[in-house]
């Protein structure tokens, strides 16, 4: 498995490290409930087949991706800089 | 019909004529007490202890593809005790003694041979660590066996001992700890529940779960539609979609592990080896194939195959262990779906929704609790309490951040286990 790093190219999977599911950028706000801290930290879609999720590339620029690929077919179609997305997951 | 040494002879002697399918391939029924969704281990051992603890036959285990054909047929095998946790403790405990006496209350051969785990550490500090989780497996009543360097050596002779990285100091000897035949405990839960009377149903996958009022009423499957008074999730991997089914998150992620059998050799390697440094473990089957993995690729996925790299990985770190083994040829390698809580712990547990229940997250480590699960997940669908070994896997305790069990010590987040 290759990720297409927005900076580098096709790269290695082995240069990268694995965060979990890109909702992990709609953070909630601080005062909210436990519930919803619950929801953010621990609850997951699961999704089998089109999931989009957080990856380091610690291996080569350091930049936080959101990776569109597919759990399935473990098939990747795109990447792109976390930093980019609006506040909120886009 | 009962197996025996008899039985044997006389099928021998007669052609082996009579051997029979041991369970049926029943239709469902439109109403069942209870619908156990999920025939693997311990959705079929759920079904064998409702029936035989608890006097309830009048159950279905839907299976979407047939009886041992998930993770408890792509499993490595091993049985063993040795947790330190309260909670994790006193429930694997409990599933080991289930498992001494299997064979006879089964009536099937699951060829459960303890032949003894050994836990290597490579440094002060783990045999520090080793000692204090002997100490407490010792506390639970089951055994171990702080072994030092020379120790290991009578034992395991092959390894290298001076590796520069990591020379071998000792290890923890789990004398109970041990292997079973996979397939075979599968079919002989299968075979058990059968004859009680629990329809085992093949074919069949469950599409959607029907709740009026915040009460289950019953599931949808591609076999019709089935009533149930109550139903319960065992569904491993899975458990994400089908708790969808019921408007539920989980604290579940799905990951890929992996694993390997080399082509048969002579009996070389005659205990489980642990080597926790380089995420390596091996033991040898009865047909002489070394069975071994290593840990999660680390990343979520359904695809039931990994990548490379965790490959090579698991070679590098047998090859550091043991080089011994290092003309062994690969004859496979196949990935599982792993349920993964945060904490790397199982759940059992009632849902917000009644009389729906769930049994689930059991990580990488959910074979050896194949009988224990399948007990205290019919006690507690049984009886509406919870049996007391499981009591601590809770559904909410990461929300309420109390029970937490982190065997590892590596922090209760999705990306740590």
């Amino acid at each position: 498995m290759r990720l297409p790093c927005p900076l580098c190219g096709d790269r290695d999977i082995r240069e990268f490290t694995y965060k979990g599911g890109a909702e992990y950028l709609d953070r909630p706000a601080p005062e909210a409930d436990d519930a919803a801290w619950d929801a953010y930290l621990h609850l997951r879609e699961n999704p089998a087949g089109a999931t989009r999720d957080l990856w380091y590339h610690g291996g080569g620029c350091g930049a936080w991706l959101v990776v569109e690929r597919d759990t399935v077919t473990h098939a990747v179609t795109g990447a792109r800089l976390a930093a980019d997305m609006a506040e909120g997951g886009a | 019909m009962r197996y025996s040494a008899w039985e044997i002879l006389k099928q021998g002697l007669t052609g082996n004529a009579g051997w029979k399918p041991v369970w049926r391939d029943p239709a469902p029924k439109a109403e069942y007490d209870i619908v156990i969704i999920g025939g693997g281990g311990h959705g079929l051992s759920t079904a064998y202890y409702l029936a035989r603890e608890h006097g309830l036959t009048n159950v279905a285990v839907l299976e979407k593809g047939y009886i041992g054909g998930g993770n408890v047929g792509r499993n490595t095998t091993i049985v063993r005790a040795n947790y330190f946790l309260p909670g994790n403790s006193e429930f694997y405990s409990h599933s080991l003694k289930l498992w001494e006496g299997l064979e006879e209350e089964l009536n099937y051969n699951v060829m459960h041979s303890q032949r003894g785990l050994i836990n290597l550490f490579h440094s002060d500090g783990q045999r520090d660590a080793f000692a204090r989780r002997g100490n407490a497996m010792i506390n639970q009543g089951d055994d171990a066996i702080l072994l030092d360097r020379e120790g290991v050596r009578r034992h395991l002779p092959y390894l290298d001992f001076d590796n520069v990285r990591f020379p071998v100091y000792g290890g923890l000897l789990h004398p109970r700890g041990g292997t079973a035949r996979h397939d075979a405990v599968a079919w002989g839960y299968a075979r058990g529940a059968d004859s009680r009377g629990v329809d085992l149903i093949q074919n069949c996958e469950v599409t959607g779960i029907d709740i009026e009022g915040g009460k289950v009423k019953g599931v949808r499957t591609t076999r019709g539609e089935i009533r149930a008074k109550k139903v319960g999730i065992v569904v491993a991997g899975r458990s994400g979609q089908v708790a969808a089914m019921a408007g539920m998150r989980l604290p579940i992620e799905s990951h890929i592990l992996q694993a390997f059998v080399t082509e048969g050799l002579k009996p070389v390697i005659d205990h489980v080896v642990s080597f926790g440094m380089g995420h390596f473990y091996i033991s040898q089957s009865d047909k002489g194939g070394l069975v071994f993995g290593g840990d999660l690729d680390f990343y979520a996925s359904y695809a039931q195959r990994g990548n490379l790299p965790m490959k090579e990985h698991v070679m590098e770190a047998a090859m550091t262990l043991m080089p011994v083994i290092g003309k062994a040829k690969v004859l496979r390698s196949w990935g599982g779906i792993m349920d993964m809580t945060p904490d790397g712990s199982p759940i059992i547990d009632k849902t917000p929704v009644e009389g729906l229940y769930i049994d689930c997250g059991w990580c990488y480590g959910g074979f050896k609790a194949v009988p224990g699960s399948g007990f205290s997940f019919a006690h507690l669908m049984a009886t509406d309490r919870h049996h007391a070994p499981a009591a601590r896997y809770r559904l909410d305790r990461f929300r309420t951040g109390h029970g937490l069990m982190d065997e590892e010590g590596t922090g209760s987040q999705h990306n740590l286990h």
